[in-house]
This record gives structure tokens, C-alpha cells and sequence, in this order.
């Protein structure tokens, strides 16, 4: 369990996936990918990826919760998969925006 | 977070895809993200507080913003077209400090103590020499950009951008890598202006190719275009005016068959120009970008399909959004307010607030001047309509009040230049014994005489009365700095004289 803020980054313990919180969810959670807890920047990996959890991240793409009140941003892609207090997490669809500069 | 971040997912979705051309050299993401780690490297070992840049665009300007974000100094790049002293007052309020420079800029200043300059040729030249020291992991600083504004009604502010302000509107604006391998975007805004800053953060995180005009020049852009198959560009509404004329005279088409998109701001674009342009260009994708330095660039968007719909309708308050500056974008709120705070409904007249994660809203030596919820007050005044787009109605400061009666210059000025003897107007508040202030109009005329009376009749049958300019004056040109804004300012000196 931990506590999310926004511009924090974190890896996975089990595969190469590093996310950036975007938007933060209030409180304390249980972050994960690959079924092991997600860690700070300076930790040392450990663990095995679980396989029933292995769909994998993408690089850019953004993750969020069913309400949407947590985002997080894909900066490495890996093989685990993300969830948030035992939920699965979504990849948020992108709105088409022009291009503006 | 970090802009660094940006630059390095990049370099790690597509290590060999070309990022930035510039005089007939170019950088892949690979060798753009090598080249800013060492530029970092150089900046940490200068240990100073900021980097400036006093250059025209070229690699050296992405390398100087990335590197400075890895190292945790702010990046300053400066207006190169200020005077010396002008330069040397801002180059001072950000000593000690390296800078990045044209030597010819550069010469052309008393330098402040505390200043390192190193030539902008030199530097990019030792950030893409492989013996030279990289910093790999960039800092954790808060402040990325410190953009000084033009100053157009006073003495230049310091608009702070941190990371998570800049981080913040690219994340929420632009989705990873989705150009095309192919498409290359047309910079020509200057590295000073925050569209040159947010182009070089766009164009990365996008992994569209960035290609540089260092001055503007309407043939050298068509050549680019054409030359370097440009499928993107972003214009001051200045810029494409003189394309639009360009063509005009000419007589001939664009012929830049690979421009698929048009993106224009960082000013008032006149409805004629808009339309002009969209009958030379007509496969381009218009967008209207709104934004502001201290909101990151942009917060509004008028997309293509606005255009086409409001180009096309018969319904006048469809039509009349060719005008507008468009919607806002999902992360960014924005408010429109009297004088006494109170929020104002659909098509009523007020101050445009602004809230949102790439607001910064912050100055430096003032702070921060957001509001106790977030909210900016950007100054400009307009309404929102039914449809949630939002039309601009001139700086809150410019507004002339006459007798308690609150006039907008936007509204006289755009009825003076619908006379067709009229080729430019600005109106602007003069002291008036009776009223406070009055109105006062300078005219362009396109050729031959106009009486100021015929004008002031003009404006009579079309306005209150309150409106008819009670002082004309005929000059040859009127006052505009080269990003096309209007020096009011100057304008009100010359009525003061």
C-alpha cells in the first residue's frame, strides 16, 4: 500500500514497465504490475512475473481506473499488467485533438 | 515530472526516426536525446542558475531545452530582436547564467558579470560529440522555462513554467506517437515565443518531424513546404496574411501537396485572412490555437471541422464562430466573469478566467497570481456562446472607459477597417475633459483620401454614438512588434504627442 502523487514515477518489480502518475488517487492503494507491488525509482527488482497477469504495458499510453480518479502514463512499456487495488487497470482512449503548435 | 521525459520516450519508441532538420543537417530522437544529455553535462559543470538563448532557431535551441531540463536549470530563451540595452536589463535579472549565442546577438550586448556565453554553433557541436560527458538522469527541478513577455504595456514580466505546467498541457494535448513516420511540422514561430517552445515539446512527444525557418519569409516557406514535404505548420495570423497575399499576387496555386494542417494564434486573425486562406488551401485542416505564455500555450481550440461547419453555414451564429477562438481543451476550465467576479452567462461580455493543470500563472518576483481555486486571470476579455466556443474582445487593459461606459477597441476597429478606404485602424482611449477618456482612431488608408469626418459618419451609422472617434489621426503604419501584436502603448503615445 501506498501513497500516489501527482509527477511521481514508479517500476515494476517483476518486467521493464515504468509509469508516471498523472492524476493521483486520494488515499492509500495497493499499485501493481505483474502481480508484484510497484516500486520507487531507487529499489531493487525482485519477484517473478505472474503469468495471469502478463498482458503487458505500452509505452505512451495512459492508464486509468473505472472512474477515471486515478491516471497513470506508460513511460517504459513491459510485460506485466497494471491494477489497482486488485482491479485491472484500462487504457484511457485517446480524444482526437488537432494538432495545435 | 520532467519535459526530459518526453524527449526520452521518443528516443525509446523510435531511436532512428529523423526529429529535427534544420540548414541540411538533421537529428534522429536517438541522437537528439545523446546531444542534450551531454548539453546537460556542459550546463551542470557551468553550475549557474539559468541558460539563456540568444539565437534564431536551430538544434541548438531543442538541445538547450532539453539539457537544461536533464541538468534542473531553467531555460531562458530570449528575444534576439530587442535592443542591447533592452537585452542586457534581462540577460542581468538572470545572472549568473550560460548563453547559448549567435555571436552576432551576443556582441551586440554589454554583457552583465556572471555571464558564460558560448557560441551556438559550438555548443551544438560538442553536445553531438560522442567524447563528450552525458548526464543520463535528469534532475528533479521544478522549473523548466522562464519566458520573459513582450512587455507590450510595460516593463517585461518573467512567466514561470514548471515541469508539471508544460508536462501537464503536452499530456493532456497531444497523444504519444501518433504522427505518421513521414509528417514533418514547419516552425517558424521564434524559440522565444512559447509556440516555439510548445512546438519543439508537441513535435517530440508526437514524433513528428520538427523542420526550422529561422526568419520568416513567405517564399522560403512555400520552398520548405515543398522541399522538405511539410504536412504541418503553425503561422501567426501576421504570417499567413502575407502568404495569403503573397498568392494573391501571384495568381498561382500554393502547390505544397504534402500540407495537411494549418495551426494559427498568438493573435487577432482578421476574418478575411481566415477566409482568404481557406479558398488558397483548400484540402488544409484549419485549427484556431488560444492560449497564453502563462498558460503553457494553448487552452482553446477552433479544429477543422469548426471551420468547415462555420465557412459553410447560413445560420449567422454559426457563422460568425470562424471568428471565435473555439472550445477548450478537456483538461483546461475556463470562466467569464464581470468586473465584480460574478459569472456571466452564454454571449455576455466579461474577464476570461483560466484553470487547469498547465496554467502556471506565476511571474517571477511576484509569485504566483492565481486566485485561491486555481483560476487565472488572463486579462483578455470576451463571452462564451451557447456552444461553448469562446470569442475574444481585446485586452481587459485596452478597454476605453467613456463616461462610465465601458468600449471595447475591437468593436469600433473592426467596423473602420469594414470601410473599403480603410486598410488598418487601432482605436485606443485618449484623456477627455468631460468623459475621462474618448476615442481615438489611427487609419491606415489603402489609397487616395478619406475624410475623418466621412469615417466618424461612417462609424454613426453603425454604432452608439459613444463609439464615433472623437480624434483621427492618418499615418502611414501602424505600430506592431514582429510576433504581429499591436503596441497600443505606442499608438496612445502618439495621440499624447
Amino acid at each position: 500500500m501506498r501513497v500516489l502523487k501527482a509527477g511521481q514515477k514508479l517500476k515494476s518489480s517483476v518486467c521493464d514497465t515504468q509509469v508516471m502518475v498523472i492524476k493521483p488517487i486520494p488515499g492509500e492503494h495497493d499499485l501493481r504490475c505483474g502481480g508484484a507491488a510497484m516500486i520507487d525509482m531507487a529499489e531493487t527488482p525482485s519477484g517473478t512475473l505472474d503469468p495471469a497477469v502478463a498482458e503487458g504495458t505500452l509505452l505512451g499510453k495512459r492508464y486509468v481506473n473505472a472512474d477515471e480518479s486515478l491516471e497513470l502514463l506508460c513511460v517504459k512499456g513491459g510485460a506485466g499488467s497494471l491494477s489497482l487495488d486488485g482491479v485491472a487497470l484500462a487504457t484511457k482512449q485517446p480524444k482526437a485533438l488537432p494538432s495545435s503548435d | 515530472m520532467n519535459i526530459a521525459t518526453l524527449l526520452e520516450m521518443a528516443a525509446d519508441a523510435f531511436p532512428d526516426r529523423a526529429a529535427i532538420s534544420c540548414d541540411g543537417r538533421s537529428l534522429t530522437y536517438a541522437e537528439l536525446l545523446a546531444a542534450a544529455r551531454r548539453g546537460a553535462a556542459a550546463i551542470r559543470a557551468a553550475q549557474v542558475r539559468f541558460v539563456g538563448h540568444l539565437a534564431v532557431a536551430s538544434p541548438a535551441a531543442a538541445v538547450a531545452l532539453f539539457g537544461s531540463a536533464i541538468a534542473g536549470v531553467p531555460y531562458v530563451p530570449l528575444n534576439y530582436r530587442l535592443t542591447g540595452d533592452e537585452l542586457a536589463a534581462l540577460i542581468g535579472r538572470i545572472a549568473p547564467c550560460l548563453l547559448v549565442a549567435d555571436p552576432d546577438y551576443a556582441s551586440a550586448v554589454a554583457l552583465p558579470e556572471g555571464v558564460r556565453t558560448i557560441d551556438r554553433a559550438a555548443f551544438l557541436a560538442a553536445a553531438c560529440d560522442p567524447a563528450q560527458p552525458a548526464l543520463d538522469e535528469a534532475a528533479d527541478e521544478t522549473i523548466a522555462v522562464q519566458l520573459f513577455t513582450s512587455g507590450t504595456t510595460g516593463q517585461p514580466k518573467a512567466a514561470i513554467l514548471r515541469h508539471e505546467n508544460l508536462f501537464s498541457y503536452i499530456v493532456g494535448s497531444v497523444e504519444f506517437a501518433a504522427a505518421e513516420e513521414e509528417s514533418a511540422t514547419l516552425v517558424s514561430v521564434p524559440p522565444y515565443h512559447i509556440a516555439g517552445v510548445s512546438a519543439l515539446l508537441s513535435s517530440v512527444y508526437a514524433g513528428r518531424r520538427i523542420v526550422q525557418l529561422p526568419n520568416f519569409d513567405v517564399a522560403e516557406w512555400l520552398r520548405l513546404c515543398r522541399a522538405e514535404h511539410v504536412t504541418n505548420a503553425f503561422l501567426v495570423p501576421t504570417m499567413l496574411s502575407r502568404i495569403v497575399d503573397h498568392l494573391d499576387a501571384a495568381g498561382a496555386a500554393a502547390n505544397v501537396p504534402a500540407l495537411r494542417s494549418i495551426a494559427y494564434g498568438g493573435g487577432r486573425m482578421p476574418l478575411p485572412v481566415i477566409e482568404r486562406a481557406m479558398a488558397h488551401f483548400p484540402g488544409v485542416d484549419f485549427t484556431n490555437a488560444y492560449g497564453l505564455t502563462e498558460t503553457s500555450s494553448t487552452i482553446c481550440l477552433l479544429g477543422p471541422d469548426d471551420h468547415r461547419e462555420a465557412a459553410g453555414s447560413a445560420d449567422p451564429l454559426i457563422r460568425r464562430r470562424l471568428a471565435s477562438v473555439g472550445r477548450s481543451l478537456p483538461a483546461v476550465e475556463i470562466a467569464v466573469r464581470d468586473e465584480a467576479g460574478r459569472s456571466l452567462g452564454a454571449d455576455e461580455v466579461g474577464r476570461i478566467l483560466v484553470r487547469g493543470p498547465q496554467v502556471a500563472g506565476e511571474y517571477g518576483g511576484l509569485g504566483s497570481l492565481l486566485d485561491a481555486d486555481g483560476w487565472f486571470d488572463t486579462r483578455d476579455r470576451g463571452f462564451v456562446d451557447a456552444g461553448g466556443y469562446l470569442f475574444l474582445d481585446g485586452r481587459a487593459d485596452d478597454v476605453i472607459v467613456r463616461g462610465g461606459e465601458n468600449i471595447s477597441p475591437g468593436e469600433v476597429e473592426e467596423v473602420l477597417l469594414a470601410h473599403p478606404a480603410v486598410s488598418d485602424a487601432a482605436v485606443v482611449g485618449i484623456p477627455d475633459n468631460d468623459w475621462g477618456e474618448g476615442v481615438a482612431a489611427a487609419i491606415v488608408v489603402r489609397e487616395g483620401m478619406v475624410e475623418a469626418a466621412v469615417l466618424q459618419a461612417w462609424v454613426r451609422a453603425r454604432l452608439r454614438s459613444s463609439r464615433v472617434p472623437q480624434q483621427i489621426r492618418f499615418v502611414e503604419t501602424l505600430p506592431y512588434n514582429e510576433m504581429g501584436k499591436l503596441l497600443r502603448r505606442v499608438v496612445r503615445a502618439e495621440f499624447a504627442a
